[in-house]
């Protein structure tokens, strides 16, 4: 049994840090606020993750790269447990990976706009182009290369880009 | 019309949520076999997404019915190695996917219920499952937004077009009533708090789809005798085939990891 090197809260979540999202490797899981908690008791680190979409393929490749991110700073007795209450939103997502995702040419997720159930009118201002910055955009599809995205073209570049949808 | 036969479930709250499961699963492998065949790109990826997240749905719904269950079955367990009496989807999401206009208009009669059912669900009791339901629900919104779409576009597109979305409309009209059928389990689980009230969903589910069907120049179809026995596992010959492909790796190469 090894003995955690470090258990304040602010340490472990700089070493989550190191785990990036699979699928968009610009941003960590902690910016993203795929981690909810982690704590250490009695020697165990217990790590709380919540899934961005039911059906994210990149969950368990978190649960590995936590693991070994965490060997890495010598703690090799971990737990992860998912939980799902409440439900992960994009409200969550730090300041500073929005501006991560625009610089990985991802347009970041606008905010949720919440109440009510689906309606069939158009939802959104456009998306900003996150290689020109041009509003002249047009969606082209809400589902994109990942669950998380949504497909957009730029009229003024002449550029297809991912969104990362408002969720 | 006499109601479905009562058998007495021993553990409701496990019955209730394979029901949601099932459907789930059933109707996002149907989903999956557009995969590679789609009409066009955009829309390959879009029903392999929605695929996605309904499997998704399913395996957090069904790693829960297993641990409510108390007999050691985690979420694989329920998938892959319960037999076709044993689900209890509706027989609506089991039926091959047919033409495209078949598998829009399934679509979108399931998530105009899917979403009315999460909205229920993610007021209840269970922190859990409302959790789980919260994110179905946001899921699912995009879901209906875009069969919604396509009902619009087949409906008022060119002859052919609506022509197929009329007879799919046909065709799947008596499969709905199953979806609205209130049993022993939903009484017994609302006891629990986790309401269900099929009668008020079927209410604001017609006035939904009647919107929509309309705007689509379509017609409603006439509520004349409805399909049941899905919720009991009465299903039709179309399940067990789909279930053989499905399973089959996983119960020839028990406990694989890849």
């Amino acid at each position: 049994m090894v003995t955690p090197a470090v258990t304040s809260r602010e340490e472990l979540l700089a070493i989550l840090q190191e785990v990036k999202d699979p699928e968009i490797p610009a941003v960590s899981i902690v910016e993203l606020g795929i981690v909810r908690d982690v704590t250490v008791e009695d020697g165990r680190v217990c790590v709380r993750i919540t899934p961005t979409y039911s059906g994210c393929p990149a969950m368990f490749e978190i649960e590995r790269d936590i693991v070994d991110a965490l060997a890495r700073h010598g703690m090799t007795d971990v737990a992860i447990e998912t939980v799902h209450s409440p439900a992960w939103t994009t409200d969550w997502i730090a300041e500073g990976a929005r501006e991560k995702l625009r610089a990985g040419g991802i347009a970041p997720p606008g905010p949720v706009t919440g109440g009510g159930l689906v309606t069939l009118e158009r939802r959104r201002v456009p998306a900003r182009c996150p290689y020109c910055g041009s509003a002249n955009t047009q969606l082209r599809s809400e589902f994109g290369s990942t669950a998380c995205k949504a497909i957009h073209f730029c009229a003024a570049c002449s550029q297809p880009f991912d969104e990362f949808k408002a969720f | 019309m006499a109601g479905p036969r009562e058998t007495a479930v021993a553990n409701p709250l496990f019955e209730s949520l394979l029901r949601l499961a099932d459907d789930r699963l059933v109707l996002g492998h149907r989903l999956s076999e557009w995969c590679g065949h789609g009409p066009m790109l955009e829309e390959d990826i879009a029903l392999a997404n929605i695929a996605l997240d309904l499997v998704g749905q399913a395996s957090a719904l069904l790693t829960l019915a297993g641990a409510i269950e108390g007999a050691g079955r985690d979420g694989d367990a329920l998938a892959y190695f319960r037999n076709e009496t044993d689900f209890r989807n509706a027989q609506l999401v089991e039926l091959p996917k047919g033409d495209f206009a078949f598998t829009i208009v399934r679509q979108f009669l399931f998530d105009a219920y899917s979403v009315l059912v999460w909205d229920a669900l993610q007021r209840c009791r269970h922190a859990e499952l409302a959790g789980i339901a919260a994110k179905a629900l946001k899921e699912d919104s995009y879901h209906l937004r875009h069969s919604s779409d396509w009902v619009l576009k087949l409906g008022d597109g060119t002859g052919e077009s609506h022509a197929r979305a009329q007879r799919a409309l046909d065709d799947l009209w008596r499969f709905t009533g199953e979806l609205f059928e209130a049993d022993g389990v939903d009484a017994a689980v609302t006891a629990l708090g986790f309401p269900v009230d099929r009668p008020a969903l079927q209410a604001r589910w017609r006035t939904m789809v009647a919107d929509v069907i309309a705007r689509a120049t379509l017609a409603l179809p006439a509520d004349a005798g409805m399909a049941t026995g899905g919720r009991r596992g009465r299903h039709t010959e179309l399940l067990g085939h789909m279930l053989s492909e499905m399973q089959i790796v996983a119960r020839s190469h028990p406990g694989a990891q890849w």
